[in-house]
């Protein structure tokens, strides 16, 4: 603008009544405008949902899943008494069953060490979006399917990407990776046994006997569910997890959790 | 259009810059805390059971 001010010797006031001419608003500008306001606005949508709200609800299911682990041990503590000593190791018996709460009600946290650092979320009853999409829960118990540590099938379902993408990193598990399921009554510790890409329609895969309808279960498995691939909802990922031990609440964690659960208190 | 609402902001062209910031963190704000939670109940692009609707 000064480069022009001084090759043409013009008042201010003109060079400016220039200016604004060729600004003039015209329909086809504003269309552009909009359109591309539009594009923008279908990114920055895009960014929210599987970056900043998937963060946001990744922290507060964790710091929620945090909350009723640490409530289950002082609850257990205090039923006790401190005096008490532990169960004997040899002796723990036959994994407790608790029964399914009411839909939509938190009754265990799951830890998978594979997962991030520090990973445990929330399971509660139900797998609608009241679940899933939950600032507190994020992992959903398929209704009618079994508990943790019962024979037959315990299933879970969770988002892989976005609303905290509670199965985000599914794919990565590796077998024999242990997958940790916390409840009111104790520890029940599945192995990562294999993976499976099957259609969205494939509810075969959390019958009591994965795959095989009409068959009385003798394993305690666990299945997680999620979208397949990645940012698609056109496959859903299984991965099947045996059974291993169960100890209780007063007996402590397994020793591979315990670290993160004493952190877990110190929060 | 835009062009139009960089006009109507008073003062020089440092101030409008910081009017500029201050309106797209305002937009900003209102899309993530109402908008975007609305569009989303709406498109569910996300699904992670099997046998669903």
């Amino acid at each position: 603008m000064t480069e022009l001010g001084s090759i043409t010797p013009a008042p201010a006031h003109r060079g400016r009544r220039k200016l604004r001419v060729r600004r003039r608003v015209t329909v086809v500008g504003v269309l552009g405008e909009l359109l591309i306001t539009g594009g923008v606005l279908v990114l920055l949508f895009l960014g929210w949902q599987l970056w900043w709200n998937d963060m946001i609800l990744a922290n507060s299911q964790t710091e929620a899943a945090t909350e009723i682990s640490q409530d289950w041990i002082e609850e257990d503590r205090a039923a006790r008494g401190d005096d008490e000593p532990p169960p004997d190791p040899a002796n723990y018996g036959d994994p407790v069953v608790a029964v399914a709460p009411a839909e939509d009600d938190p009754f265990a946290v799951l830890y998978v060490p594979r997962f991030p650092e520090g990973y445990h979320r929330t399971i509660a009853e139900g797998t609608s979006m009241d679940v899933l999409n939950s600032e507190v829960l994020g992992i959903g118990h398929y209704p009618g399917t079994q508990m943790p540590g019962e024979v037959g099938n315990f299933a879970v379902a969770a988002h892989r990407s976005a609303y905290g993408g509670g199965m985000n990193r599914i794919n990565e598990l590796q077998v024999g990776d242990a997958i940790y399921v916390q409840t009111a009554d104790g520890y029940y510790t599945y192995r990562f046994r294999d993976l499976h890409y099957v259609q969205p329609s494939a509810v075969e895969v959390i019958a009591p006997v994965p795959n095989v309808s009409g068959v009385a279960p003798t394993d305690r498995i666990i299945t997680l569910t999620s979208c397949n691939p990645l940012l698609s909802t056109a496959e859903r990922i299984i991965a099947y997890g045996v059974f291993e031990s169960w100890q209780p609440t007063a007996a402590g964690p397994p020793a591979e959790l315990t670290p993160l659960i004493a952190a877990q208190a110190q929060s | 259009m835009y062009a139009t609402i960089w006009h109507i902001l008073p003062g020089p062209v440092w101030l409008r810059i910081i009017f500029v910031l201050v309106l797209l963190a305002g937009v900003l704000y209102a899309l993530s805390t109402w908008v975007f939670p609305w569009v989303e109940s709406i498109v569910n692009n996300q699904e992670a059971t099997v046998g669903g609707p």
